[in-house]
């Protein structure tokens, strides 16, 4: 058993020495059960210390390990070798990011984006803490949970093509996120949010490809957010045509 | 509350467009099979007989007034679907320049011909019959 | 001094040959070229019946031209394609909820092939009434 290899190509990139990326070739033990973060983690400890890569939970919860496997957004720790065997497996930083340094990228502007659209709750008005808590029904939450579930991997970004050819397209985790708050029964923050979705860069940026919700590993279906605001932003156009703000 | 500077946002006017654009998919995924299989392969190659498709029979629908509005939206409503797409998909493609003439030209196109097909129809609706009747 | 130098990678144009998924997007995209066309026949045979009897009558003669046959079943295939993708991503477009629960997107597109058979068949009918 342990005499079985996989070959692996990692992109490699070293700002301080390299003008462009280039492929190292590594081989690494194979074993049925071990991920391709499993794998990266071999190489660094045995192979070539110098590869960097993110990664924590090792449980597809902190986000941190997306790549490109095969050219597919997947989390590394999702990944197992046993579904490339015996082929080459090429790993790269995840696609649409710059990359800072081997499979490391530049996540600055997705980050913004979470940001900019209000990821908080924005409650009608300010309850005192002895008025007690925002409460809700089951089928309230059913309303936005699995837009909630997101872990900011970015898997969706590296799917999108409309944000790969403008990134100043929203783009799927966050419009997702938009929406997750917008549903939300204890939220009353829609219509300052709808100023945000109502833009081309909000979701007209979007023709709906649908790679987003593929490669998803929580299936937060982010493809699914955005048509829905598509259509709630098809019916604010209406209401402000005959009620300009 | 300290006074930032917000943002100043930009209403896009798509949903015009792409409410015609998901009228127009609807349309084209339900009825434009069957309807290419019948004006393009059953009534040419004979299997449903051609007279259930005679310039009298057509002629005679289109000059009703629902008919006319029928034959209307089949015919011209698909345009708003697919110029829609292909505007989009010269983008896709990396075709950026003069987008503005782009969306122009798609939509001017799906309109045209929809005040083409509609004034035909008009014509045909108020025109004394020349044959028939 | 800052090492950093972040590398941003081109998207090559051709991006959309490069993975099955894509691929098949722009197929669905870019059957509407071939849906474009159709229409246009149709609009010209609206064009041909306004001009009556042997104008018409050329119209359908022309249809029945090989290259026409042939057309008409690459836009048939084409048309079908679009059909199956828009069905299978409606219900990613539906947000109904009946008794709590959302409505299962099986059902949607269920829903939808149904109303596609009912509505081919109709057509196919009153055709020949």
């Amino acid at each position: 058993m342990s005499e079985l290899t996989i070959e692996i190509d990692v992109l490699r990139y070293r700002p301080e020495m390299d003008n462009e990326p280039f492929t190292q070739t590594f081989e690494v033990p194979y074993t049925a059960e071990m991920s391709i973060l499993e794998a990266l983690q071999y190489i660094k400890d045995h192979l070539d210390s110098t590869v960097s890569f993110r990664w924590s939970c090792r449980m597809a919860i902190c986000g941190s390990c997306g790549l490109m496997v095969n050219s597919v957004p997947k989390l590394g720790c999702k990944a197992f070798l046993r579904d490339y065997y015996p082929q080459k497996i090429s790993l790269e930083p995840l696609a649409n990011f710059p990359i800072e340094r081997d499979l490391v990228v530049v996540m600055d502007d997705f980050i913004k984006k979470l940001e900019e659209i209000k990821p908080y709750i924005i409650p009608e008005k300010e309850k005192c803490l002895s008025e007690g808590t925002y409460q809700q029904t089951p089928e309230q939450m059913a309303k936005f949970k699995q837009f909630s579930m997101c872990i900011n991997c970015g898997l969706c970004y590296a799917a999108c093509p409309q944000y790969a050819l403008d990134n100043k397209f929203t783009g799927p985790a966050a419009l997702a996120l938009l929406a997750r708050y917008n549903r939300d029964s204890r939220d009353n923050g829609e219509a300052e949010r709808m100023k945000i979705v109502n833009q081309e860069e909000g979701v007209w940026g979007c023709t709906f490809v649908g790679y987003c919700s593929v490669v998803c590993p929580k299936d937060v279906d982010p493809a699914a957010a955005i048509q829905l605001l598509k259509v709630e932003s098809s019916k604010d156009y209406l209401i402000g045509m005959f009620k300009p703000d | 509350m300290s006074k930032t500077t917000e943002k100043t946002y930009k209403r896009s006017h798509e949903p015009v467009f792409w409410g015609l654009f998901g009228a127009g998919g609807m349309l084209t995924a339900f009825l434009t099979p069957v309807m290419i299989l019948i004006t393009g392969l059953l009534i040419p190659l004979g299997i449903i007989d051609q007279h259930y498709f005679s310039y009298e029979k057509i002629h005679g629908f289109a000059t009703t007034w629902y008919g006319s509005v029928i034959v209307l939206v089949l015919v011209a409503l698909p345009f708003w679907h697919t110029l829609h797409r292909i505007f989009h998909a010269l983008h896709d493609i990396g075709i950026n320049r003069g987008r503005d003439w782009q969306q122009v030209i798609c939509y001017g196109f799906a309109f045209a011909v929809s005040v083409f097909v509609f004034t035909l129809l008009l014509q045909m609706l108020t025109a004394p019959s020349l044959f028939g009747f | 001094m800052s090492k950093r130098k972040p590398y941003i990678r081109e998207l090559p144009r051709d991006w959309w040959m490069k993975q099955l998924f894509y691929t098949k997007y722009m197929i669905r995209e870019g059957s509407s070229v071939l849906i474009t066309l159709y229409s246009l026949i149709l609009a010209w045979g609206v064009f041909r019946l306004s001009q009556g009897e042997t104008a018409f009558n050329g119209w359908l003669e022309a249809l029945q031209n090989p290259f026409a046959i042939i057309l008409h079943l690459l836009m048939l295939i084409l048309a079908l394609y679009h059909t199956i993708t828009w069905f299978s991503l409606a219900p990613k477009a539906v947000d109904l909820w009946i008794k709590g629960k959302k409505l299962d997107d099986k059902v949607i597109v269920a829903a939808h092939y149904g109303a596609f058979a009912v509505l081919t068949i109709f057509c196919l009918l009153i055709i020949t009434l």
